[in-house]
């Protein structure tokens, strides 16, 4: 049920955002979404690919250091609310995320939410039991077709 | 040479026959009778020399006792600027079969001259400084040493074949070559920079070489000061012992002090090259066991006499017995330089003490660069740090803290607040020679 993010290293400075994309657009791979967080000295860059595995042997043998790291998808209508609901949820169960960020499908009326918790398992399980939908990877990239880009990445908000 | 008589055929290595085990009062007489030889030398030959003995009123009569070096004038380091090229050589052209010279970042460079008596003094010093690591014939080296107007790579090459080891002449750089024949061709030994060997560690994880795997069993590294952490580095990250060798061109090259089996400080090689500690202030000597610059007197040099020659380097002598048995007195490993001295807003900082404190939070390995800058009159020094995997985090919380406890640890050690900046891996420029640590942009 759990999606494998993909985490890069990038100094705070102009075209350093480029590299990384580029290297694995090179490589053929589609990005599903991405999401960057920074600080005034430095970026952390996320991404969602399918072939994760072949993104990280190409963004390493690149020379980046690259950080995988287990997170949780939900998918909400896309309409007000949605998320606060979601959130009502975890918020309850007294879960905490350390991020999270969210993009739209180009078809369907769908919102995905990405979560990154410090136990995704046990997200896992109060998600489900509220009876949200956990997305998982075979579903979430059933959604692009090959060469599509699909995705397009909507927010980028840092919940730590 | 005495090679054959402490490395025999198949390869048994008999150290009692070697210089390094003289008892001491022998030890002494030669170095004495050494030491008026070269002053005489030096004083026929060398009119810089002879000026600076004669506004004395010495002569090399002067010289009864080893004692009385202290009588003799300092020999620096623009002395051989000064007199760039050749102006201190003792010996004619003729009998000159080798320059080396200094890289020279600031100004001329310097450069140095060796007889075939001087290679061959050379070549033994660096036998002896193999055998001190534990080497000897059958052992296969790899040489990484730059070979060119720099002395480690011929000086460890000369070496390496004097003690009937197998030297690989792979000169320094072309890390990809360097993995192959590390990997291919049975290497047991490597002598390089300690910061170049770092970046082999790294690259051989990147591209899937298991250095614990390997037969190599031994590094030589010098040229450069590095720390105990780095050591520690070093040692965790392969199956080989790491020695810390000493040398600088002006006295000979690599090959003036080695350490032992016992890793506790290098054994000078002093029926070569004499020792002193003296006060890098005021120029006067100071007993065995306290500490101050490194001076040393070239006792059997032919072609270019050093005589008290200001080292630059801060360490100590030690006199107390070492395990291995060598009767040679060693010094401390050499952390820092007075030269390396780094002084912002009047606290003294060596670039060791900064790689010390990036050692000792967990997981951080040695690629730093120390940046000076001046800002309104106020210095300020900023570190930076390369990221590497096991520091690294998805969570910007996370990355802060290491940040904030890099920043802290240097603080501690050097007692300077500094600003510290996470850069990407490999923006660092990796050393194939010497490390440069510290960028100084104040133009004092």
């Amino acid at each position: 049920m759990k999606l494998q993010q993909l985490s890069l290293f990038l100094e705070n400075r102009p075209g350093r955002l480029g590299a990384p994309l580029e290297s694995i657009a090179a490589a053929g791979i589609n990005l599903m979404t991405l999401s960057l967080a920074d600080t005034a000295q430095f970026g952390i860059l996320r991404l969602i690919v399918r072939e994760w595995e072949l993104a990280r042997q190409v963004l390493e043998h690149a020379g980046w250091v690259v950080n995988l790291t287990e997170v949780v998808a939900v998918d909400v209508l896309d309409r007000p609310g949605g998320l606060a609901e979601a959130l009502k949820v975890l918020e309850s169960a007294g879960l905490n995320i350390e991020y999270l960020y969210a993009f739209s499908l180009r078809r369907g009326d769908k919102a995905i939410l990405i979560f990154r918790f410090d136990d995704p398992d046990q997200a896992i399980v109060v998600l489900k039991a509220a009876g949200l939908h956990v997305v998982d990877a075979e579903e979430l990239f059933s959604h692009i077709a090959v060469g599509e880009g699909a995705a397009e990445a909507m927010n980028a908000n840092e919940g730590e | 040479m005495q090679t054959e008589l402490w490395n025999d055929a198949a390869g048994g290595f008999h150290p009692a026959s070697a210089p390094d085990f003289l008892p001491a009062e022998r030890l002494k007489e030669v170095q004495l009778r050494r030491l008026r030889a070269v002053v005489s030398r030096a004083y026929e030959h060398v009119p810089l020399f002879r000026e600076r003995l004669d506004a004395r009123g010495l002569t090399p009569e002067a010289i009864g006792e080893l004692a009385d070096i202290a009588k003799l004038p300092f020999t620096i380091k623009t002395d051989l600027r000064d007199t760039y090229p050749f102006g201190l050589f003792a010996s004619p052209m003729g009998d000159i079969v080798r320059l080396h010279a200094s890289s020279g970042t600031t100004g001329k460079p310097i450069v140095v001259g060796y007889t075939r008596e001087d290679v061959d003094v050379w070549a033994e010093v660096m036998a002896r400084t193999f055998a001190a690591c534990g080497l000897h014939r059958g052992d296969i080296v790899q040489n990484a040493f730059g070979y060119g107007l720099f002395t480690g790579g011929l000086g460890a090459h000369y070496g390496a074949e004097a003690l009937g080891a197998t030297v690989i002449p792979v000169s320094g750089g072309n890390t990809e070559r360097q993995l192959m024949v590390l990997r291919d061709f049975g290497v047991s030994a490597l002598c390089c920079t300690p910061s170049y060997f770092v970046h082999l560690i790294e690259r051989a994880k990147e591209a899937g070489v298991d250095l614990k795997g390997l037969p190599l069993r031994v590094g030589v590294f010098g040229a450069e000061p590095w720390s105990d952490a780095m050591r520690a580095h070093i040692e965790a990250n392969t199956a080989l012992k790491a020695y810390d060798i000493y040398g600088l061109s002006e006295i000979t090259g690599p090959g003036v002090a080695s350490e032992c089996a016992a890793q506790n400080g290098l054994h000078v090689f002093e029926d070569h090259f004499y020792p002193e500690i003296i006060d890098p202030e005021t120029g006067a000597s100071l007993p065995d066991g306290a500490e101050g610059e490194l001076v040393l007197t070239t006792l059997s040099k032919k072609a270019m006499p050093m005589i008290r020659y200001r080292t630059r380097d801060i360490t100590r002598i030690i006199t107390a017995p070492c395990a291995c048995g060598r009767t040679l007195r060693r010094i401390e490993r050499i952390g820092r330089r007075s030269d390396d001295m780094i002084i912002i807003r009047g606290v003294n900082v060596f670039p060791s003490q900064v790689e010390a404190a990036l050692l000792q939070v967990e997981g951080a390995l040695p690629h730093y660069r120390i940046i000076l800058t001046r800002k309104s009159g106020l210095d300020q020094m900023a570190v930076e740090v390369e990221v590497t995997p096991e520091v690294f985090s998805d969570k910007v919380g996370a990355l802060e803290a290491v940040r904030a406890r890099l920043a802290q640890a240097i603080e501690q050690i050097c007692g300077i607040r500094v600003d510290l900046r996470l850069v990407e891996p490999r923006t660092i420029e990796r050393s194939e020679g010497k490390a440069k640590r510290v960028i100084d942009q104040r133009n004092i």
